[in-house]
């Protein structure tokens, strides 16, 4: 689930904090990174390093766009849908990223690869359209741009 | 003119670094403040300046630092709300890739203007590079005594921790923002008390946009009349950091006199329209506000110009719609966004914006009927009766279509179809 040291370094913090449960983000973020996604299994131990419920956890983890509660790809892209880069055409570089990878929004691909959701503005709207992958943004898409971006990621190597 | 104080610094790729920041002055306005100063001069040279909150709601500093008791508990805390997902808005982004000094500055003089020793910057994840920026310059602030106990030897204690949100847009409504931070689920807070009074951990807190904290240390260094004097004219304060996007040549942060023409914004300082388009309408400060028609081109945008002309300045995210773009398609985006950010608490909004949305979405799709429009007249108005500022401000872009643009709406419902050309493969590609 977590690696030693980085359950040791969380459970160093939570033992400093006033209140544990003001970490539960970053708790939630840490058993992610740690498996792609926020699992069952993960939540349950989250709850009880926080001494939170279960369901409180639940009642959060649900709520927040980058917590994952399903399995994602190796690779998450968040297309910007927000009016300005909607304005410059995000619509149809959704659906062209779509077709790209064979998937709909919020599938991933059969190989793992991409998973593929939609987000909220980035903040990016002086370089709309724009996309993040992982947590970087990028922006002035257009298709050529989108197939340099996505090529970078498909020749890596998996971790 | 531009007129940079936040910006005066700003670098194409890099941050101003601590050295660099103190060789321009930085850390003076509070290193003398916490030696010689009383907390109250911080409260009464903000609230002379006129500083509004910069993140939409424009209320001022000066006054909500007041709100604190001399006898309130402790510990009280200092939030940072750098959340910044109002749709058009990246002010805060830039200024923190700019001069993360200024803030870290900004916020030890309003914590010290309230005693306040707890201080959080709230930042959205999509900003991870300024998140980390901040940590590390917030590391070498407190190497440095900017942080940490007895600052400058005055028996002042104050640190700064950086909390990453798991990404949500009513984060940003200061109440919600607070739950967030308790580890509870983000719906907003229905004051009285508020926060100042009974905050976080139902302590006294005190929560500030990113731009309004940049600001501080220069009021507190030039003076009030100095900070007033910046704007275009008496009724307005200070500078603002314009974001401007949308069909314009430059997109970008502009920072300018408070009250400086949308006009000048666009052709001076934005580069004019993009392409052959010509003016249509604009968002003046965000997704929560209404379309400023082309009649209202000239108009000064300042809090008080724009609010006595019936709209509010926001963020001053500036979002400039030309000829070719169908205005009920942008409000189609906008309601499809605030349905689903709504944290679903109260009914006007959880009920009401999807709703809302289906009934434009039929206009916009050639499915509309006549009385669509007194439909979503109602149902915008009935808004207000929400918890908090989100309902109120996913109604102000319906109400100003119906308003401004009633005649395009008719077109749609009477023609039965959009009347605008279907955006090309990327329409922004032009600029």
């Amino acid at each position: 689930m977590l690696a030693e040291q980085i359950r040791a370094e969380l459970e160093k913090q939570i033992a400093a904090a006033d209140h544990p449960q003001e970490l539960a983000v970053d708790v939630m973020l840490a058993f992610q990174e740690a498996a792609g996604y926020l699992s069952d299994t993960a939540l349950e131990a989250a709850a009880a390093m926080l001494k939170m419920h279960p369901v409180e956890i639940e009642e959060i983890a649900t709520f927040y766009t980058f917590i994952y509660r399903e399995p994602v790809g190796q690779n998450v892209i968040h297309i910007c849908d927000s009016v300005i880069c909607w304005l410059d055409g995000s619509e149809s570089l959704m659906d062209y990223i779509c077709r790209k990878l064979g998937i709909a929004p919020g599938q991933t691909t059969p190989d793992g690869g991409f998973t593929l959701l939609p987000a909220c503005c980035l903040g990016y709207c002086d370089r709309s359209p724009a996309m993040m992958i992982n947590r970087k943004v990028y922006g002035h898409l257009s298709r050529e741009r989108i197939d340099d971006i996505l090529a970078r990621f498909e020749h890596e190597e998996p971790a | 003119m531009e007129t940079r104080v936040l910006l005066k610094n700003r670098k194409p790729d890099r941050i101003l670094d601590l050295d660099e920041y103190r060789a321009s002055g930085g850390y003076t306005a509070a290193e003398e403040m916490l030696q010689t100063g009383r907390p109250a001069d911080v409260q009464e040279v903000l609230e002379a300046a006129g500083l509004l909150g910069r993140g939409g709601a424009a209320f001022p500093m000066g006054v909500k630092l007041s709100t604190v008791a001399e006898d309130a508990p402790f510990p009280r805390y200092l939030v940072c709300n750098a959340d910044e997902m109002e749709p058009g808005t990246f002010k805060d982004r830039v200024l923190i890739h700019t001069s993360p000094h200024l803030l870290i500055e900004g916020m030890l003089l309003a914590a010290f203007s309230v005693r306040a020793e707890h201080g959080i910057i709230f930042i959205r994840p999509e900003y991870e590079n300024a998140a980390r920026i901040l940590e590390r310059e917030a590391a070498l602030a407190r190497e440095h005594g900017l942080l940490g106990k007895n600052i400058f030897s005055s028996g002042f204690n104050f640190d700064i921790v950086v909390h990453r949100s798991g990404g949500r847009y009513i984060c940003g409504e200061g109440t919600a923002l607070l739950n967030a931070l308790e580890g509870k689920r983000p719906n907003p807070r229905k004051p009285p008390p508020y926060p100042t009074v009974r905050g976080l951990w139902q302590l006294p807190t005190v929560v500030q946009n990113v731009e309004t904290l940049c600001f501080v240390p220069h009021v507190v260094q030039n003076g009030a009349e100095w900070f007033r004097n910046l704007a275009t004219g008496p009724d307005e304060a200070g500078t603002k950091i314009f974001s401007v996007s949308g069909r314009v040549r430059r997109p970008g942060c502009y920072e300018l006199p408070m009250g400086t023409a949308l006009s000048e914004i666009i052709e001076t300082h934005a580069g004019g329209m993009a392409g052959d388009g010509r003016f249509k309408a604009c968002l003046p400060g965000g997704a929560s506000t209404g379309y400023m028609p082309e009649s209202m081109y000239h108009q000064e945008m300042g809090y008080k110009g724009l609010s006595d002309a019936g709209f509010r300045l926001g963020t001053a995210a500036v979002m400039v719609f030309d000829h070719s773009a169908c205005l009920v398609g942008a409000t189609v985006n906008l309601l499809a966004f605030f349905a689903r950010e709504s944290c679903g608490w109260c009914t006007p909004c959880r009920e009401g914006l999807p709703y809302m949305h289906d009934l434009l979405r039929r206009i916009e799709n050639g499915q509309g009927r006549a009385e669509f429009v007194p439909m979503l007249r109602e149902m915008a108005g009935q808004m207000g009766l929400a918890y908090c500022a989100f309902a109120p401000g996913a109604a102000a872009p319906v109400e100003s279509l119906i308003t401004y643009f009633e005649d395009e709406l008719r077109e749609h419902i009477e023609t039965r179809r959009c009347p605008f050309e279907t955006r090309g493969p990327i329409a922004g590609a032009t600029k």
